[in-house]
């Protein structure tokens, strides 16, 4: 079996930072594993701006944010970054098997790293009655479509929830020349940032329902509408409320579950960023949700270094 | 507070630095913002090429700014930063990519 030093699972924004501290730190022998076919993570499809405000005092866009960290870790020949490589199994001792075009690869690490990001709810999380049309898109799908892809979901929208990525791509499909009809938050206020508000909704001139939810989704084939209602403190439907939203794209912005299905194959316990496995380690969305890149870049910072100082102590060869 | 007369600006108080100022100035007479979206590479390995204004544009032109952009085509590699309509719209920003395109 191959052994190695650091390995890292995930080339967003934590696994990068993460890869240019460790180095930074004195490891000497890093694989940085990335699923998709570039670095960068989910930042690649948050073509807005917003990014950095904190970390570099500048207002980017995610691309940007991300094409500073690649740039970084391309020249660090130390780092070895192997795209389109999925890891499919991880043991507490350290043994991290990953598919990559052609081959199945396993490798024992010294220290893994684990960076996976997170991953949206659906509408099965949040219990709304109706048919299953198509035209139902979780909001970072919908981004990653639009702005990837080019292909643009629907035209008249509903947003469920007013989390930051559905107040964003209510903007994106505005801007798309799609109708936005309406954002169905079920709490008294936005769970977004301020400014998002602001530069997406009221920009725009967009509907938001606050103290709503959607009780039901018509539709065979494709969404034909929703029905809408207010609720009470207690989420319940305040009778007499009851009214309908045509629409043919439902995009779901509901919250951000960490991932972290690999950690669960170690039976390990998650422990701020580290875990009870000595020498693996947490940084990013999978560690907790944030709402700014920037605080996922200094924390990753921090695991980066963690992770070399536990293989400055128990593998002293591998240092520089 | 921002005290406001005929969609004019009177006077900023209680601001605490010199940029809030320009920035309450700025929302209340012509809001700008800076526009990003992503425009159609060809023959490129990127499909869709993200972008955005160099500096804020104004608010009431977004949507004939967003015009523009579908009818751009991108067929040679392009730097981050690059540069792909120069003086876009005549409103004197400059529309520019934010990923390297091979």
């Amino acid at each position: 079996m191959i052994k190695r030093g650091l390995v890292i699972v995930g080339g967003g924004p934590a696994g990068m930072a993460a890869a240019i501290s460790a180095y930074e730190n004195g490891v000497k022998d890093i694989l940085l594993l990335e699923r998709d076919q570039y670095l960068g993570g989910i930042l690649n499809q948050c073509v807005h701006t917003g990014f950095g405000i904190n970390y570099f005092k500048e207002i980017l866009t995610g691309p940007e944010y991300a094409e500073r960290f690649i740039e970084k870790v391309k020249n660090i020949p130390e780092i070895e970054v192997s795209l389109k490589s999925i890891v499919v199994s991880l043991l507490p001792d350290k043994t991290i098997t990953f598919l990559k075009p052609g081959r199945l690869e396993t490798i024992k690490a010294k220290a893994i790293i684990m960076a996976t990001g997170c991953r949206e709810k659906t509408r099965e999380m949040v219990h709304i009655q109706g048919t299953r049309p198509s035209g139902i898109f979780s909001a970072g799908l919908a981004q990653k479509l639009i702005n990837i892809e080019g292909l643009l979901p629907g035209k008249e929208i509903v947003v469920v929830g007013s989390g930051d990525i559905g107040l964003i791509m209510a903007r994106r499909f505005t801007l798309e020349g799609a109708e936005v009809k309406a954002i169905i938050e079920i709490q008294k206020k936005t769970r977004g940032l301020l400014r998002n508000m602001v530069q997406c909704v009221e920009d725009f001139n967009i509907p938001v329902y606050f103290n709503h939810k959607i009780s039901r989704i018509y539709g065979k084939d494709r969404v034909e509408k929703v029905s809408a209602c207010k609720v009470d403190d207690n989420f319940n439907e305040i009778q007499g409320s009851l009214f309908e939203i045509k629409c043919d794209t439902i995009l779901m912005s509901v919250g951000l579950i960490p991932e972290n299905e690999l950690i669960e194959m170690t039976g390990a316990r998650i422990d701020g960023n580290k875990t009870s496995v000595p020498g693996i380690f947490m940084c990013g969305n999978c560690l907790k949700i944030y709402d700014l890149v920037d605080g996922v870049t200094e924390d990753s910072f921090l695991t980066g270094k963690l992770a070399a100082d536990y293989i400055r102590v128990r593998h002293p060869s591998l240092q520089r | 507070m921002v005290d406001v007369r005929d969609g004019k600006v009177l006077k900023v108080t209680g601001n605490e630095c010199p940029k809030a100022e320009l920035y309450a100035i700025s929302e209340i007479e012509d809001p700008a913002r800076i526009l990003t979206s992503s425009v159609l590479g060809q023959g490129l390995i990127l499909k869709m090429i993200p972008v955005r204004t160099d500096k804020p544009i104004s608010k009431a032109r977004i949507f004939d700014a967003m015009k523009e952009v579908k009818k751009i085509r991108v067929t040679v590699p392009l730097k981050f930063g690059d540069i792909i309509v120069k003086n876009f719209l005549s409103l004197g920003v400059n529309l520019i990519a934010t990923r390297k395109a091979e």
